[in-house]
This record gives structure tokens, sequence and C-alpha cells, in this order.
């Protein structure tokens, strides 16, 4: 069918297969297309990381509800998924960090995440390979991992279920207006659109505020046991935070297979695969600071990914006011797989008119549309 | 005249193993009745392409994981585990 | 430990070697960096009776100035004329970084091992697989071994273990006899490569050479108890003790392709002079084209003349390997991989060992880095060395393009600079 659908999802990702789902589940004809098949953007190069952030009370509200989301979901994903809840440790350094240990456990707290405080006893304890000496950690049980890949691959098979259909792989050259163009000359009549294309989105949209920030990811091979729960240092919020500096901070991630995924670094202005060798090694140095048996590890891979970052560290999820048709489901950052689930409700309650669960004001495009401010959009 | 080679004497999974030197460890781990690995399903898997390509061969080399042990020739004392 | 080189070769074995040794003889600053606990790479592994050939090259090797990096791994180059290398000490890694002018690629090549129900069995290896193997110390003495698959390797697989006491049952070649046809032309015209041949064939001449035979499964409980061949369309069980099972060569092009070199069909391109189409850069041997020891040692010495400025030299060389590849490539279309192979494995044999995924599970995927993504075939150390041969016969899927580390690295090799070994430094430990 080349018309008459009701949504074009463009992007097969985790943002838009969980849009997908959103939308079919809702009665809605719905389309989803991608030139390289399901969940190879971002989605195949980040850490599968479920995690509650509070760079800002918008980006705690959307965290929190995705990460509730996915422990919903989590019976229903198949063991490929890999989903587990892991919990994430938020290591300190020193008595500074515990200041904002404590004072993060207060924010969690009032969005009801409860989450506990370890001391360096208790932190030695939980994760022994972590460095002797630091000064405790704040654990949030409730985050989790998943395997992002066949995570978006469930996403899309149980759309598909309801009646969603993924076309074959084809490249969009344009989409506005309802009308979306592929590259192999075909075209695609439909009420609306949803940009979900991640780092790419500019390239159907060069106006939107959205830039590449690359990153970097180590796996190893098997070692069950070495780590147990997903360790981020507390400087990983400064370092996301950052809209102009390249950086590292220490995020160590255990795979259900037993495999290590060290990460994490920033940069802008890398547009290609090939990998920074100062960045990287600052990363991986950083890692075994943390864990210093880590060195001893063997390294299978090594690979770079894009995420896709807005000027305020907010996704782009609603209708994009230029234009009737388009909704935008993109600049998600280093939190696409997180807040995916929050983010196909977001855009079904914009195409339905429905009441979602959180206030979508924050996220809506219109805060960058042309002659707004973004603080002024805030209240639109 | 060429030296007299004496035998190695290392320690697979415990047990004392006498090899002549210039024997890799994964020579020396089928010597001793063992096997490399166990694959991530369970199954028993030995050495296969004997030239550190295809990691079947894969120990615990004085306690460090995941050794090709293909391309280690054993040393006196060397402590082999396998999985 | 000198690191930095006029010239740098990767390879130890007989194309590695010549290079190494007639760069050096040319009065230039040699390293050689090999992964093996000695040289010599596959065809003239240590351990086994080496032919004169070998062993004078290697004497050659021992009496020059070439510094030897005996245990070193590649495993990244960050930049044009620096290589990234470890190696394992006891408790820890070492790691370095080598400087160099000139590199040559000599990589060599592995087996294209194919799957079928079984073949994850312990004492189902490679034909060279289980060859290195008894080179390396594994007794064979008296013990009941199929010899399988294609091509010559199989030949002189057989006739090695035969030496060394082992009872080889069958050769079992997949190539019909029709195929074998055009080579006998061939063959007559090297008199040379006939001889080899003919030796070979004495010493396996108590061993039935069996033609359009294929394995069909291994069977065993912990480890191999028989073989089912199948030969002009019956099938036979076979009990063993070893079944020595490859499928041609597969060429290490991973390095050369990480660096940049161009590759057509699978083989990197040169020229005449072994130069690839990165200027520093020269490949010789069987990453080139499967070619065997005699047109390794002319590509080594040619490579190598041609970066000591010595191209001129060459000529003689140049014509005696133009003459050697023709023998070669009417070898390799006589023992041409025909599709029977992927009669043997069904959806329930495991395809990629590295994370036992089946063959069933890749059916339904579009390719390589579907694959990959989706069932974890190719995410295993191996990074797809053996699965992707496999996934390449069965379903013609390209391996796509290689990352760094080219090898599973310690994670304190990819942390570089803080415990680096390099000319003035002493080892740094880093546990």
């Amino acid at each position: 069918m080349t018309s008459g659908w009701d949504v074009v999802i463009i992007g097969a990702g985790i943002v838009g297969t969980s849009c997908a789902l959103e939308c079919a589940a809702r009665g809605l004809r719905t389309a989803v297309i991608d030139p390289a098949g399901v969940g190879s953007g971002a989605t195949a190069a980040g850490m599968g990381h479920i995690v509650v952030m509070d760079d800002s009370p918008a980006q705690l509200a959307l965290t929190r509800w995705s990460q509730v989301l996915w422990r919903d979901l989590a019976a229903k994903l198949p063991p490929e998924a890999e989903y587990e809840a892991r919990g994430t440790l938020w290591v300190a350094t020193d008595e500074e960090d515990l200041v904002e240990v404590r004072r993060k456990q207060r924010g969690y707290a009032a969005a009801g995440v409860a989450t506990e405080v370890l001391d360096s006893m208790a932190l030695a304890e939980a994760e022994p390979e972590l460095q002797r000496g630091l000064a405790g950690a704040l654990l949030v049980p409730s985050d989790g991992i998943v395997y992002p890949p066949c995570a978006a691959e469930h996403l899309l098979r149980e759309a598909s279920r309801l009646g969603a259909k993924m076309l074959e792989p084809q490249r969009v050259i344009a989409a506005k207006r309802g009308c979306v163009r592929l590259k192999n000359g075909g075209k695609l009549m439909t009420r609306h659109i949803v940009n979900a294309c991640g780092a790419e989105a500019t390239e159907l949209m060069p106006e939107l505020p959205i830039r590449k920030r690359r990153g970097h990811l180590v796996i190893t091979d098997r070692y069950p046991g070495f780590v147990h729960h997903q360790l981020v240092e507390l400087g990983y919020i400064r370092s996301a935070h950052s809209v102009t500096t390249d950086s590292v901070a220490f995020n160590v991630q255990p795979r259900q297979t037993g495999q290590l995924l060290i990460g994490s670094s920033r940069e802008y202005g890398a547009e290609d695969a090939t990998i920074n060798y100062p960045l990287l090694q600052a990363m991986v140095q950083r890692a075994q600071m943390y864990l210093p048996a880590i060195r001893n590890l063997q390294a299978i891979r090594v690979w770079t990914g894009f995420r896709a970052a807005t000027p305020d560290k907010l996704p782009l999820i609603g209708p994009w006011p230029d234009d009737d048709s388009l909704i935008l489901a993109t600049g998600h950052e280093g939190l696409g797989i997180t807040t995916s689930l929050a983010t196909g409700k977001l855009v079904a309650a914009a195409l339905t008119g429905e009441k979602p669960v959180i206030v979508p004001e924050p996220y809506l495009p219109a805060r960058f549309a042309q002659g707004l401010a973004a603080t002024e959009v805030l209240h639109a | 005249m060429p030296e007299m080679l004496l035998p190695i004497v290392l320690t697979v999974n415990g047990a004392a193993v006498r090899v002549m030197p210039g024997t890799t460890v994964a020579a020396a781990v089928l010597l001793a009745g063992s096997t490399t690995r166990n694959s991530v399903r369970g199954e028993i898997r030995g050495p296969l392409c004997g030239m550190g390509i295809c990691f079947e061969c894969r120990v615990t080399i004085d306690g460090v994981p995941h050794q090709r042990s293909c391309q280690v020739l054993c040393t006196p004392r060397m402590q082999v585990a396998t999985s | 430990m000198k690191t930095t080189f006029e010239i740098v070769v990767v390879g130890a074995g007989p194309a590695g070697i010549a290079a190494a040794v007639t760069a050096a003889e040319s009065g230039r600053s040699v390293g050689l960096v090999d992964d093996n606990p000695a040289p010599g790479g596959q065809i003239w592994r240590a351990g086994g009776c080496l032919p004169a050939a070998a062993r004078n090259w290697i004497n050659r090797l021992e009496q020059s100035l070439v510094e030897r990096l005996q245990g070193w791994r590649v495993f990244d180059s960050p930049e044009r004329g620096v290589l990234r290398v470890e190696r394992n000490r006891s408790t820890f890694a070492e790691h370095a970084e080598l400087r160099f002018e000139k590199l040559i690629l000599a990589t060599g090549a592995r087996e294209r091992l194919l799957p079928f129900p079984g073949w994850t069995l312990p004492n189902v290896m490679g034909a060279g697989g289980l060859d290195a193997m008894v080179r390396g110390g594994l007794p064979i003495e008296g013990k009941r071994v199929v010899v399988a698959g294609t091509g010559p390797l199989l030949l002189a697989v057989a006739a090695h273990l035969s030496e060394r006491g082992a009872r080889v049952l069958a050769i079992c070649e997949q190539a019909s006899h029709r195929q074998m046809v055009p080579l006998a032309a061939q063959l007559a015209r090297q008199p040379g490569k006939l001889w080899q041949g003919v030796q070979y064939r004495w010493r396996t001449r108590r061993t039935p050479y069996r033609m359009n035979c294929r394995p069909v499964s291994a069977q065993g409980d912990e480890k191999l108890k028989s073989v089912v061949l199948e030969e002009n369309g019956k099938q036979q069980v076979m009990e063993c003790d070893y079944l020595a099972c490859g499928f041609h060569l597969v060429p290490n092009t991973e390095l050369p392709e990480l660096l940049g070199c161009r590759l057509e069909d699978g083989f990197v391109s040169t020229n005449d002079l072994m130069q690839t189409s990165l200027q520093n850069v020269a490949c010789a041997g069987e990453p080139t084209g499967i070619g065997g020891v005699e047109i390794a040692l002319l590509e080594g010495r040619i490579a190598a003349m041609a970066v000591c400025g010595r191209g001129r030299e060459a000529h003689g060389l140049i014509r005696k390997r133009r003459a050697a590849r023709g023998f070669v490539s009417a070898l390799s279309r006589a023992c041409g991989l025909t599709s029977r192979m992927r009669e043997s494995a069904n959806d329930e044999t495991i395809v990629c060992r590295c994370e036992d995924v089946l063959l069933g599970s890749l059916r339904e995927r579009s390719g390589w880095r579907d694959a990959k993504l989706h069932t974890r075939c190719g995410m295993g150390p191996c990074q797809g060395r053996v699965c992707g041969g496999a996934v390449e016969y069965l379903f013609g899927w390209h391996v796509e393009s290689v990352r760094p580390p080219l090898f599973p690295s310690f994670v304190s090799s990819l942390a570089g600079s803080a415990a680096q070994t390099n000319d003035s430094e002493h080892i740094g430990e880093t546990v």
C-alpha cells in the first residue's frame, strides 16, 4: 500500500519500533521504514542501559516513567533481548561525591525511585573488583540492562502482530506534508510522519537542532561475575551534560553473557567510524582506575556510534510546528534505549489526542522553533 | 651434540603433567586426558584450528583466563585450568 | 627491545622469512613480528621434520641481523608507520608500538572450516589443525585418523601424520575425478610439483585416496568416535580417533584491510613488485593469492628487494612467480569447492562455534551484519574468522569490514601508553 497510511515511521531503531507498537496498538495503520533493517543505528551501537537520570526534572520524569515501562515489559521480552534488572551503582570517589549521592537520593525519592546509599565497605562487598578506597555509591535497584537490537525486533514483531507493516529496506529522501519520498522513486502518502532517525534526523530535516555526539565502546570476552551492577561514576552526568568538550566518564556494564561493556566517551565533530585513539585510551585508562583487574581481560571489539544530541539534553518528542503531519521522536542522546518506551507513548498520545502519563511540554520540538528561545517555549 | 631435553612439569587442573620442551599447552591439556573448554551451551570442545584463530583452545594459564593454548609453550610450574 | 625499524615484516612463515632475510642481507634494519612461539608459520611449523628449504631459510634467519619479535601479535595500526603489538607474559601482558618506514605483510592463510553435524566434537580438527597440534606435542602414533575436505593440504597432512605413526584410514577429497583432469595437464608442465605430489602419495601409499568423498557427519559422546562419509552417493561409517578436515585456505587479509590496502576477490591487490595500493606497504604469500611455499618464497624475496630499492634485480624472480602462479590457478580450479558440503549441515548444526549459533536461526537473517546483531553469530572472540568462511559458503554473505583490535587483546594493551615497552624503557608490568 502506498497511500492511506495513518502513520509512517522513519527509522526502525528502538525508538521507531516503540512508536510503531504504540501506534498499531491504537489501531492506526502504521508503516515502518529503514534502509538498514531493525535496530542497526545507535540501537546497535550503544549500551542498553535502562537508567533513571536526573540532569533535569524533565529528564528525571521521562526516564523514571520509561524505566517502569521496561520493568513491565520485561516478562514479555524474549531471552535474546537479555533483559536483566541489574541495578545501577553511581560510584562516589570522595566526600564531595557523597554529598552529591545524598542529593541524588533525595531527588530520586521525590520521583518515587527507591535507592540505597552504600558506604565504602558495602560497596566493596557489592563489587569486589572495584578499586579499594572509593567513598561509596548510590544503588538504584530498579534500573536494568537490555540488548537493544533484539528488544527492538521484539517491539516490531509485536507491532506487526497488531497490524503494523515493516516495509522493504529503503532510504527516505524527503518526508513532509504527509508525503514520504523514497530513493527508489516510490512515494508513501500518510496522515502523519514520525522522524525517528536518531543521529541521522538532520539528513531529512537539516533545521533540527541535533548534533552527532560520538562515543566509543569496548566489549570483552566472557567473565561472569566480574561485575554485578552497571557501574557509573557520578562525573558521567557532567560528561553527558557538556555541550562543547570531548570527555570520558567511567561506565561499565555486565552483559548477560558475562561480557563487559566498557565506556564511555563523548565527542562532537567526529563524522565517521574511525577510532579516536587518545580518547579511547583515556576511556580505557579511566576504567582501569576504577576496576584495576580489567587490565587483564580480553577485549574482543572496539567500535564507535553516534548519539543524537540536542542543546538542552532533552529529546524532541512531538509535533514539528512547521508541518501538521510531522512528529519528531529523536534527539535522545545517551538515553534512547531508556526512554524509547515512554517516547512511543508520547508519540501515540500526540497522534490520538490522549493525555499522556507525564507532561509532554518539556520535550516538544516547538521549543526550538524559529524565533522562540528555548526557555520561552517550556510553558507553551 | 644435542642437549639433553629434560621434560617440563606443569599442572593441568591440579594434576601434574610431564611434557617435552616445545609442547604447547593445548597438547598438554589433551595429554592430561582433559579438554579445553565448554561452549556457551555447555558442550565439550577441544582445539580445532591449531593456529590461534578459532579460540576453542582457550584455557586459564596462571590465573589469566581465555588464553589461546595452542600458541603458548609449556613452561615449568605453569598452572593450567580448563573450564 | 628495539621497536623502530626501516622495515617491519609481519608473519614468519616462508614469505615473511624470505622477505626479512632478503631485506636484512640488503643492509636494512628489519623487525620480524610473528604470533607463534617459533618461526615457520603453518607449513614450516616447528615440531616436525622440516624440508631442506625450510631448514636453510630458518638458518639464514638465525644468522641474520633480523630483530625477531617472536610471540608478538599485531592488534592495531593507529596511524601510518605504526603497529601496535602485544604479547603474553605469565600473569600480565606487555604491549609496544613498532615504528617503520616500510611494511611487508606476510600474514599467511587459515583453513576454511565448514560445519556439518558433529563437527564440534573434540578430536574433530582442521587438517592443518591436527597437523599443528601434532607438531605441538599431541601424540598420534597408533591413532586412527581420517583426513577429509579438499585441496593439496590433505595429502601433505596425511603424509606427515603417517610418518609420525598415525594410522591414516583414508584421504577423502570432495572434488571429483572429472574436476581433476585439467590439472593433470598442468602438472606435466611443473615437474617440481609433480614430484612433490608423487612423494606425498608414496608416503601415504597405504592409505586409500578417495575422490568425490565428503564427510556427512561426525559421531561420538564426549569426543569423536566415528565419521560418516559419503562417496559417490553411498554412505559408510568409519570409526576413528581423529578427523582432520579442511576445505582450502582463506587468506589472512584482516591486517591489510585494516591498513587500507585494496582487495580484489578477497585477496590483497599487488603489482609485480608486490606493492599494495598503499605506497609503503608490500604483501607477499598467501594473502595475495593462495599459492604455497614456492610462491611465498618468491614473493617474499621480490617484496623485500623492491622495498630495498633493488626492484630491478627481481625480474628473474618475477618471471618464475608468474609461471608458478599459473599452475596454482589450475590447481584451485580443479579442487574447486563444490556445493555438496551444503547438504551436510542442517538446521541443528552449529555454525558459529564461539556463540553456539545454529544454522536454523541464520536462515531467516538478511546478511552478515543482521545475523551478527540478532543471533550473535560472529560476535565471539574468533571475530568471524571461522563462521565467516562458513556463512559465505552457505549463504553467500560477505563478512563486513575489519575493526581493531585485529585479535582479542588485553584491555591494558588498548589502554596504551602507561605501561608500554619501547626503545628506551624497560618492560612494563600492568598488574
